[in-house]
């Protein structure tokens, strides 16, 4: 601001000049490396120019280079709020391309840690959305249960957040019995305590309402002609799921609701992600009750490499061994655009393949990248302590947004 | 049972009332692992998207890919993918370019398509007629060349480090330690498509 002594406002003759700040790319509400470029009326928000890519790590390029199997572990670097849903789309595809039938297990499982996924990446979004408009303590106790959620991921994969466990085929390994019977304790009791306790903070709250009810509308015209998709969609008020529309994995086998809002502002999209999670837990509880023994992987051997055991004993199953860990399964010709309802929004992957041991080109869709262009739309003529919540609610990851 | 990617019905008579509603300006329509895919005239293609929003109900736009054929001519691809939320179905629609030929901005159809281009733009060097925001998007403020194109190296060309000297960050042209390895595991029975080093007599056979 230049406000020099000459120009100082005096009694009734106001002068205020728009001035421009910049918010980020290091600020804590910017959920990672965002800088916003605002021009500002006052506190009134003018204008404003979203920067993105300072986390831009060229995913698609480094895939172009990688077999299909070693370009799996990047899909997990990019939205590491929910790894699993990131490989999730990336697998259907490939699998897609080569029309590979996956066992009924290992779809129960995918769909099971598919949901897990999203329950940990909705308390994350609920847990800053909340503490970005000034509440902490729910913050502290949904991180609890999103601990858990870890826990669950490190004993199926061995790892807590960069899994790499679902693989074109089915799973890289069987869980044990005793993980799924702990997480169906975990679904009865400990989750269902933390995550409404939590939430019985914040929901009713007066200041946490006045901080996000009427706060960046969005009409159901806005949401399709911006590309919304996920959470962002339903609370404009559309009823649209592509686990429910578009069906993948053993969805269609399972009963659960699609929650919509009715106005469209950023309380809205928290509720929905608020019951997104209760869906989820059903949605887990039915994969638990359902799901069947059997094998976890496709038994095609040009594809999915064989078991440790097999190899000690035959032959041939070392050389597939060492072919599909070397050169990799070559995908037949053609392309493919396959989108998942990851935790964020419509998730896509499109993947077009020479015939080659490596994707020609993969084109990762993220969900960011349509809701953070909405935010210049969004935050028109809001407050400048409103952008917080608005990011909130957008539910951004960096590592997806610029890939 | 097949493989157990999102479940797509392709509505009868889809591929009908697309070649109807676009007419001259489709160029070829396929079907393929249950997909429909329009090429369509490059110069056609606002008004083919106009159609296909308004006429076939394909409401958004999700997303747009480049792809570049360094063997073909027109070099680039532009792949749009639209989504029907009314009839609950995909179809992609395909354009080609050059460098130097602009492809039509669909941003007054969509806003959503803003970004989607600068991103292409920023990648492939493709340039879109309308899109009157065309800055880079993903690359660094200041950024040369296209990194998705195919003759772009996997290294880029530039390294940056911080100066303890002159107290900033500056770029360098890029120093590999040892040379860049791209391992070819092909199998030389089946795929690969090269003659296999010492074997020149028998690949001129």
């Amino acid at each position: 601001m230049s406000l020099q002594k000459d120009l100082a406002p005096t009694t009734g003759d106001e002068v205020i000049q728009n001035y421009t700040i910049n918010f980020g790319p290091q600020h804590p509400a910017a959920h990672g490396v965002l800088r916003l470029v605002m021009e500002l009326d006052g506190e009134i928000i003018e204008r404003l120019d979203p920067h993105i890519g300072l986390l831009h790590r060229g995913t698609e390029k480094l895939i172009e280079h990688k077999t299909y199997l070693q370009a799996l572990p990047y899909f997990d670097r990019l939205d590491y709020a929910s790894p699993l849903a990131m490989e999730h789309s990336y697998v259907l595809a490939i699998e897609k391309l080569l029309n590979l039938e996956v066992p009924l297990r290992a779809q129960y499982l995918r769909v099971l840690f598919a949901e897990m996924t999203r329950i940990s990446n909705h308390l994350l979004n609920l847990a800053h959305h909340a503490l970005d408009v000034g509440a902490m303590t729910p913050g502290l106790w949904l991180y609890e249960a999103r601990e858990d959620c870890m826990t669950f991921f490190e004993r199926a994969s061995g790892a807590r957040m960069h899994t790499a466990w679902f693989r074109p085929g089915g799973v890289h390994q069987d869980v044990p019995l005793k993980l799924l019977t702990d997480i169906g304790d975990w679904l009865d009791d400990r989750l269902p305590r933390l995550f409404e306790d939590g939430m019985a903070l914040v929901v009713d709250n007066r200041i946490f309402k006045q901080r996000n009810v009427d706060i960046a509308f969005v009409s159901k015209e806005d949401a399709i002609k911006w590309g919304f998709s996920g959470p962002m969609i339903r609370g404009a008020g559309i009823p649209w799921d592509i686990r429910k529309s578009q069906p993948y994995d053993v969805y269609a086998k399972l009963e659960f609701d699609i929650p919509v809002g009715t106005k469209g502002d950023c309380y809205d999209r928290f509720m929905v992600r608020v019951e997104e999670v209760r869906q989820s837990i059903r949605i887990m509880k039915q994969c638990l009750a359902q799901m069947p023994e059997g094998p976890v992987c496709s038994d095609d051997r040009k594809i999915v490499p064989p078991k440790r055991a097999e190899m000690k004993a035959s032959m041939e199953a070392l050389i597939h061994h060492f072919k599909l860990y070397t050169e990799g399964f070559h995908v037949p010709e053609g392309a493919v655009y396959v989108a998942t309802e990851s935790p964020k929004g419509e998730f896509g992957v499109y993947l077009v393949s020479d015939g080659t041991n490596k994707p020609y080109r993969c084109k990762i869709r993220p969900t960011a990248f349509s809701h953070l262009q909405a935010m210049d739309m969004m935050s028109r003529g809001h407050m400048l302590a409103d952008t917080t919540a608005i990011i909130g609610a957008l539910d951004i990851v960096f590592g997806e947004c610029d890939r | 049972m097949s493989h157990p990617a999102p479940h797509i019905e392709t509505p009868k008579g889809t591929v009908a009332a697309i070649k109807k509603a676009l007419g001259k300006d489709l160029l070829a329509i396929e079907e393929a692992h249950g997909e429909i895919a329009c090429h369509v005239k490059t110069d056609k293609l606002v008004g083919a998207m106009m159609q296909l929003r308004d006429t076939c109900d394909y409401q958004q736009l999700m997303e747009i890919a480049g792809v570049d054929w360094p063997d073909r001519d027109p070099r680039f691809e532009v792949v749009y993918c639209l989504l029907s939320l009314t009839k609950n179905h995909r179809i992609r629609v395909h354009v080609t370019t050059n460098e130097d030929v602009a492809v039509p901005s669909v941003t007054e159809i969509w806003p959503v398509a803003g970004w989607l281009e600068r991103e292409v733009f920023d990648m492939y060097g493709v340039t879109f007629a309308g899109n009157d925001d065309l800055r880079r998007i993903l690359t660094d403020y200041g950024f040369v060349g296209h990194p998705q194109r195919k003759d772009f190296p996997l290294t880029g060309y530039v390294e940056l480090r911080y100066s303890e000297e002159e107290k900033r960050v500056k770029y360098e042209a890029v120093e590999l330690a040892q040379d860049f390895r791209s391992f070819d595991f092909m199998s030389p029975w089946e795929g690969a498509d090269y003659v296999l080093p010492g074997d020149e007599k028998g690949a001129s056979k």
